[in-house]
């Protein structure tokens, strides 16, 4: 298989505004006689939603909540990055491109990450005119925060709640739109299918939540917006229904999947405190503003934190990375907060922890000052763990945050099926082997907002499309297909209940294929995921019936995906044989056990082809040609 | 440091919108105070899973209070009786060994029950659809720099839009009105510069389809208030009907 990422020619700066031009395009009456289905109501999916129906086209949007309101993009926190400069401090558009380059460790396509970084302004405007509340200076111009990765203040941000925000902003832009009649809104939907018809995305197969029936729907384009896979691990930050299914069954229909191991490992969560733990629970990066990290320097020290004095404390992120201090990115805080533990240092019950301490912020800005940025912050952490954040230092230790990786596309947003379109974290394209903070929201909405509403009506002014009724055979086999899986995991009858399998797994998962990975472990734990998932098969216990609100079924469906899924992203783990970003393989350590990359042999993205149940995946790789950026060894020192 | 405690639920179990509902009563054996009420009831399904009975159906997405997904009256509370809390924040360590706790879903008419715990609020949605938005199609917007506008007044907005849309308000209130919800994207977006254009049609519009809906009337018992997970001001409710006076007396759209 040829992967051509389509990238047009021309110096870099020049790419995005050319290929506006070259592009075809749909004259606006003949918009309306496009069919688009919208998967997911996160930013990417409700903006693209909304973007595409101001621009004409029918659209028909997908979700499944019981309304577009609440994607997990509403759970974002501390900000949006955008190139604006109103800092005065040197940012630029060559700038954010060139700190996600780098941050990325080099394993993203300049192109895409430079049409991010050029379209992140116009987001902030467009998210200002929805009226978002973002922070504001005294003079009533929109105030900055820094975050890690960056040593400008571009990040813009609405309380400790930025994500909501901007998210409701796209979904009241959505409700507008379906108001004036261009999107029809069908919530607690789960898509269960892709259908085909002549190779190309003509509609999906999804189950109705609430009655259970499979229903078939039917258009001239797919747009994917289903977020992350975070969830393999069971305990991450993400939503409860946040599932790898939708873009697993495309994957299953000949969508390849790029990076699949590229998992972020947010360092400032709330640590695990129990087996009966649902969930983690993030705390903002943006904290680390303030924040100072430490420590003691005597391993096993359990004295109360209040009690170790400052020389006795050691302030390893400011000690070891002068120039960003507690700033520095995910992958290196998160990996050297494990460091730590590993040592003996960690703090807290179980030993897996590390202080996050506002001592001296408070002393410095007052508390007030520090109540205003990060009040809900502190306010959420006291509600989870009865201690008083102003008062004693927080304790966190790092946790599955955000996926990397997703459905391969190309430089329009589509995926190696024709009409099949990816946004957001679905999709694998800008963030290379490891996010920034404040990057997320960004992509999420340039996809939505600024990059799919173009490239999408090239795609749809090239072809003619026949009519695909759905009730066409492919519509009808898939949704046989579905019935059949679906009766499948009522039959077993077994003595397990689904979360106990999926809990299993995510220890497998964060053991072997979380933040340090060895061959050894990767190899292990692949034998582990295949065992367990003949066991799911024999033995899982699935109560209630198919024609109702059944929400053990609903998660026996993504569970069941996950324990394939999991092997891909060893699989995937184990072909890097080199370190990059958030993939750390114990064998490629600079000294200083930094991620160490293989360029000559492992500068490309690594690309899975669905060969058949139980065989393994096809390889192929897009090479990853730097023409702007020098590839150098990151250093935040 | 964690505990166990034991506790007896009696939760609302319905199996359809159609059928009778009625209490149940579980007992919830050595759960930890470190839970949270949402862990609490995932532990008891999965011991109703594995004695081969229905678990109980609730919603839940984020689990850290921000989607507005959750929500049930817990001892005639809604979201449970900790102040500024969603069900999924609160935790055990609120509630002592012995207590019984009486789990109910939202009661509205314009919510109906789907199952148990989980009921249709999309009649919040709907009163959105009715106005609650800003025109600005994507695309040729302002510099984002353009207008200024005074901390005070971001401020005061944030606070209003800081709404989860879970329902709480509705259930809490004696007559079922959904004003707090409504006058807080009204003041959201009416005290924004970019709002104003909108704001006389977008205020009579909201409160036509709120009333169209079924939701009741507000009576001033600031139930709404007590209850709201994100402690949204019932000031928001009188900057509503100052909104809406305005617009039937001036505007030309009434």
């Amino acid at each position: 298989m040829e992967l051509n990422a389509n990238i047009p020619s021309g110096p870099l700066a020049e790419k995005w505004d050319r290929y506006r031009f070259e592009r075809k395009l749909v004259s606006p009456a003949n918009k309306r006689k496009y069919d688009i289905i919208v998967v997911g109501t996160g930013l990417a999916g409700a903006s693209a939603s909304a973007t595409l129906a101001e621009l004409g086209y029918a659209v028909k949007t997908f979700c499944i909540q019981d309304s577009p309101r609440r994607a997990h993009s509403i759970a974002a926190q501390g900000g949006i990055n955008a190139a604006k400069n109103y800092a005065n401090d040197g940012d630029s558009i060559w700038r954010l491109f060139y700190d996600t380059i780098k941050g990325g460790d080099f394993r993203a396509r300049e192109a895409n990450v430079y049409r991010l970084a050029q379209v992140s302004n116009e987001i902030i405007d467009q998210a200002v005119a929805q009226g978002i509340p973002f922070a504001r200076d005294y003079g009533g111009l929109l105030a900055n925060r820094s975050f890690g990765g960056a040593q400008v203040s571009r990040t813009f941000y609405a309380r400790g709640q930025t994500g909501q925000q901007l998210l409701l902003g796209a979904y009241s832009a959505l409700m507008r739109q379906a108001a004036a009649g261009k999107v029809t809104i069908v919530p607690r939907r789960e898509m269960l299918d892709l259908v085909l018809v002549n190779g190309r995305a003509r509609g999906i197969v999804v189950r109705n939540l609430i009655t259970g029936e499979v229903e078939n729907h039917s258009a001239h384009a797919v747009v994917l917006c289903t977020g992350g896979y975070g969830n393999v691990y069971f305990l991450s930050t993400n939503a409860m229904a946040s599932n790898v299914t939708a873009c697993y069954r495309a994957y299953k229909r000949g969508a390849v999947f790029a990076n699949p191991c590229y998992t972020q490992i947010h360092p400032t969560c709330i640590p695990v405190h129990g087996d009966y733990q649902s969930k983690l629970t993030l705390m903002s990066e943006s904290l680390r503003n303030d924040g100072r990290v430490w420590v003691p320097k005597k391993p096993g020290d359990k004295r109360p934190p209040r009690e170790i004095p400052e020389e006795e404390r050691d302030y390893y992120l400011e000690n070891k990375y002068p120039s960003f201090g507690n700033l520095v990115p995910r992958d290196v805080a998160s990996r050297n907060a494990k460091e730590q533990c590993d040592m003996g240092k960690g703090v807290g019950e179980t030993g897996r922890a590390v202080y996050l301490d506002f001592e001296d912020a408070i002393r410095r800005d007052g508390k007030d000052v520090i109540a205003q940025k990060y009040g809900n912050l502190f306010q959420m952490y006291e509600k989870i763990t009865g201690e008083n954040p102003y008062e004693t230092p927080m304790m966190i230790y790092p946790a599955v945050h955000y996926t990397m990786g997703g459905l391969w596309v190309d430089y329009n947003l589509m995926s190696t099926i024709p009409g099949l379109f990816v946004l957001g974290e679905a999709n694998f394209s800008d963030h290379g082997a490891n996010r920034l903070g404040a990057s997320a929201l960004m992509q999420g909405l340039a996809d939505g907002y600024f990059v799919l509403p173009y490239t999408i009506g090239g795609y749809l002014a090239a072809e003619s499309f026949p009519d695909v009724p759905v009730d066409h055979p492919a519509f009808k086999e898939a949704a046989r297909d579905v019935q059949a899986r679906v009766e499948r995991f009522l039959a077993v009858g077994g003595k397990r209940t689904v979360d106990d399998f999926h809990r299993e797994l995510g220890h497998i998962m964060w053991e072997h294929c979380g933040m340090a990975r060895t061959n050894e472990g990767l190899n292990k734990a692949k034998g582990m995921i295949q065992a367990l998932r003949g066991e799911f098969w024999e033995n899982v216990k699935v109560p209630g019936s198919e024609r109702d609100f059944n929400q053990s079924l609903e998660r026996a469906g993504r569970v069941a995906d996950f324990l394939e899924f999991g092997e891909l992203m060893i699989t995937d783990a184990l072909a890097r044989q080199e370190s990059c970003g958030c993939h750390l393989n114990e064998a490629y350590q600079t000294e200083e056990n930094e991620a160490k990359r293989d360029d000559e042999n492992f500068c490309h993205v690594a690309c899975w082809e669905y060969a058949g149940d139980d065989k393994e995946p096809v390889f192929h790789k897009e090479p990853l040609v730097f023409e702007n950026v020098e590839l150098t060894q990151r250093s935040y020192k | 440091m964690s505990k166990t405690i034991n506790l007896t639920l009696k939760v609302w179990r319905q199996e359809g919108p159609e059928k009778k509902g009625r209490l149940e009563t579980y007992p919830a054996k050595e759960i930890s105070t470190d839970m949270s009420f949402l862990e609490m009831i995932d532990v008891i399904n999965d011991r109703l899973t594995l004695d081969g009975k229905e678990p109980i159906a609730f919603d839940h997405d984020c689990r850290e209070g921000i989607c507005g997904m959750c929500g049930a009256v817990v001892n005639g509370h809604a979201h449970g009786p900790e102040k500024g809390t969603t069900l999924c924040q609160l935790h055990m360590r609120h509630f002592s060994d012995g207590d019984t706790i009486v789990v109910e879903p939202w009661r509205a008419r314009a919510f109906k029950v789907i199952k148990d715990l989980v009921v249709d609020r999309s009649a919040f949605d709907e009163i959105i659809r009715a106005g609650g938005y800003i025109s600005a199609n994507t695309g040729g917007a302002p510099d984002g720099n353009a207008i200024p506008i005074p901390k005070e007044v971001a401020d005061t907005a944030m606070d209003a839009a800081a709404c989860i849309g879970c329902g709480a308000c509705v259930a809490a209130c004696p007559n079922a009105s959904a004003m707090l919800f409504v006058g807080a994207k009204v003041s959201h977006l009416g005290l924004l510069p970019q709002g104003r254009p909108e704001a006389a049609r977008r205020v009579q519009s909201m409160v036509d389809r709120m009333d169209e809906l079924g939701f009741g009337n507000c009576t001033n018992e600031a139930e709404c208030e007590a209850a709201c997970p994100k402690e949204i001001s019932i000031t928001n409710i009188a900057r509503l009907n100052r909104e809406f006076l305005k617009a039937k007396l001036f505007s030309p759209h009434s």
